[in-house]
């Protein structure tokens, strides 16, 4: 089968390698070496006992008294943080989209938490909401007592407030991926629409969010895969008042120094990751067709 | 069904500094079809946006149906339009294209089926019902684009080159059938092109724009016969129209080195004027088939057969800077390049227009 490189001949027999392993091989080999190989070790590790295959690895994870909690706060981050994020976004990329004055500086703006790392974002944060932090001092000098955001015994306070700080950090993550996406679609669809009789929201609903969907999609899934590593931002804010699943995976591998469960945990979030992307990818594939 | 005002339309794009449409006022008759015509860039689009409500003027009004809508958004206008880029949204089934106004309008959904069934049969587009967008040709799109306006029941029609994007054959038989569906729908309609043959064929009446405004308004035939200015005859017809530099003095007109009585009107003028001709206009004949010394003679530099004429592009008077003339003569008529020929100017084909301001000097 003469294929396309059968023009390069060497003089010897022609190569049977076909041109795909060339240019498929070398990234399938990296992925292979950095991140095929280490998971393999990782769901070994978390099986491994001292005679061959042992469950109790898992079991004293899921004996452990801050299993679940930080399965249900990791899960609860996910199910308010992502919608409030692409709502927001949506709103930011929207507004942009108008050409509002100034509108590249407000974009660049909006986009500077990107840029900063997520255990800096949470140390900022902590700064803010810790006990003497900015925000207290503003309640005092208003004549208002202050709150203890952060204590462990205000459960609700730590979740908002890991809430709102990775809000701030991550949205603007959404923000790109939505300004780029509404970039690809002409303002023809929307002239068209808005002269066949749609308001802003109907054209919102009916023409800018499908053909936005390929975008969202993305976001969706990068968004939710990142949710759940939610870690440092977290940990700077809560140490483990507010425990999640990576934040438990390190305890265990540091604090514990117990590498078996750590590598159980590890994989108790690819799993999560795993099956929501399966579960995005069919949902989103359905209602397109 | 509604008339249209424009008055005094201003628009300057921000950051632009010309302007796009300069003081344009015209008025469209309940169920007239007027064509806006003009080259790329004098305005057509930005006064059709104006009126869709996707562009607001700077000054000016326009009320459609009596009522001021020069402020208004679009979709609060009852208007359906015809875009150049089709914007035939590709997230939604055909069918679901040409129920979209309807749909946004709260129409019942049975009420929607018939009036898309009926349009897709009228624009062959039955077949395509359930396809997408991606899967069909230019022309089914453009097909597609016009169902979705043509079911609207909208006060005004407004199309935006709605055949540019064609070949040239599909356009040829969709002007016909567009020109059929528009006259039988009664819209009043509001039509963009730069193509003077799709103006002159479709429109109740055209208007000739440059730079911004209206030159001339008119119905196609008499814009056609009576360019307002060697603009407008130069823009309109194909070839477009000869124009020869001339003299009067003393009653008499000069054009090419031939002298003869100048017409009533320009009797107290003197002085240089542009002569206008159309090519069809002009007789032709052999230099040795009539005995007459009355025309001009001419050299053959060009012969194009079209099929239904033969197009001569021929040069009169010798010296540095002779006039080239486009002649069309009938397709038997037989030339090569070099050949002399005579051709006859007759005193009614000829349009007169002042050396200065190019403007028509009529009766
Ligand atoms: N969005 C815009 N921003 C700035 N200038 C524009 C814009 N649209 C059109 N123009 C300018 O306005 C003039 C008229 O344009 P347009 O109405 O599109 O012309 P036409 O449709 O007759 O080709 C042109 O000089 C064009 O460059
Ligand atoms: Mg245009």
């Amino acid at each position: 089968m003469p294929g396309p490189t059968a023009g390069r001949a060497t003089g010897s027999a022609p190569s049977r390698i076909p041109s795909v392993v060339w240019l498929v091989g070398p990234s399938v080999l990296l992925m292979a070496l950095l991140f095929g190989w280490p998971m393999i070790a990782g769901i070994v590790q978390a099986f491994a006992g001292p005679e061959g295959f042992t469950l109790a690895h898992v079991e004293r994870m899921v004996a452990d008294p801050y299993f679940w909690p930080s399965v249900r706060n990791t899960l609860l981050l996910i199910v308010v943080l992502i919608p409030l994020q692409f709502a927001l976004a949506l709103a930011m990329a929207l507004l942009l989209r108008t050409n509002p004055r100034f509108g590249g500086l407000y974009f660049y703006v909006w986009a500077i938490p990107l840029a900063v790392s997520d255990l800096a974002a949470g140390l900022v944060w902590l700064a803010v909401l810790t006990d003497r932090g900015y925000l207290n001092s503003v309640l005092a000098g208003l004549g208002l007592t202050p709150v203890p955001w952060l204590a462990f015994d205000n459960p609700v306070s730590l979740f908002v407030a890991v809430l709102v700080a990775e809000l701030w950090r991550a949205t603007a993550l959404v923000l790109v991926i939505v300004v780029a996406g509404l970039q690809g679609i002409p303002k023809d669809y929307e002239e068209a629409a808005a002269v066949f009789g749609a308001g802003p929201w109907q054209r919102l609903r009916h023409v800018l969010l499908p053909l936005l969907r390929p975008s969202l999609q993305v976001a969706l899934i990068l968004r939710t895969i990142l949710a759940f590593q939610t870690f440092a931002v977290a940990q700077a804010l809560t140490g483990q008042n507010f425990p999640l699943l990576v934040g438990e995976t390190y305890r265990w591998y540091t604090i514990l120094q117990n590498e078996n469960v750590a590598a159980a945990l590890a994989l108790v979030v690819l799993l999560l990751s795993m099956l929501t992307s399966v579960i995005y990818l069919r949902t989103l594939r359905q209602a397109q067709t | 069904m509604a008339e249209i005002r424009m008055e005094g339309l201003v628009k300057t794009y921000p950051g632009g500094t010309e302007r796009a449409t300069d003081d344009v006022s015209l008025d469209v008759a309940d169920g007239e079809f007027v064509v806006l015509l003009g080259p790329s860039g004098c305005g057509k689009t930005t006064l059709l946006r104006m009126l869709a409500g996707l562009e607001f003027p700077d000054a000016g009004k326009i009320t459609i149906g009596g009522e001021d809508v020069t402020y208004r958004a679009p979709q609060d206008r009852n208007l359906s339009m015809v875009f150049q880029s089709y914007a035939v949204f590709p997230h939604r089934t055909v069918r679901a294209n040409i129920g979209f106004g309807l749909a946004m309008r709260k129409v019942p959904a049975a009420q929607i089926a018939q009036k898309v069934a009926w349009a897709a049969e009228l624009l062959q587009l039955t077949p395509y019902l359930d396809r997408y967008p991606a899967k069909l040709s230019g022309g089914q799109r453009q097909r597609v684009a016009v169902a979705r306006a043509i079911v609207m029941d909208a006060d005004v029609l407004l199309m935006d080159e709605p055949l540019s994007n064609l070949d040239a054959l599909l356009r040829l038989s969709f002007r016909a059938e567009l020109k059929k569906i528009v006259q039988d729908l009664g819209t009043t309609t509001v039509y963009v092109t730069h193509d003077q043959g799709e103006a002159l064929s479709l429109g109740d009446r055209v208007a000739v724009m440059r730079t911004g405004r209206i030159v001339q308004l008119g119905d196609p035939l008499e814009v056609y016969d009576r360019p307002a200015d060697t603009f407008v005859g130069g823009f309109l017809g194909s070839p477009p129209m000869n124009f020869l530099p001339a003299t009067v003095h003393d009653g008499q007109l000069s054009v090419a080195g031939h002298a003869r009585p100048a017409p009533a009107h320009l009797q107290g003028h003197s002085g240089d004027l542009v002569v206008g001709v159309r090519a069809e206009h002009i007789g032709i004949s052999g230099i040795n088939d009539t005995d007459g010394t009355n025309g001009i003679e001419a050299r053959v530099d060009v012969v194009e057969p079209t099929g239904s004429a033969v197009l001569l592009t021929t040069s009169v008077g010798a010296g540095p800077g002779p006039a080239v003339l486009k002649v069309s003569a009938p397709p038997t008529f037989r030339a090569r390049p070099g050949d002399t020929v005579r051709l006859d100017l007759a005193p009614d084909a000829l349009r007169y227009y002042d050396a200065e301001t190019q403007l028509a000097l009529e009766p």
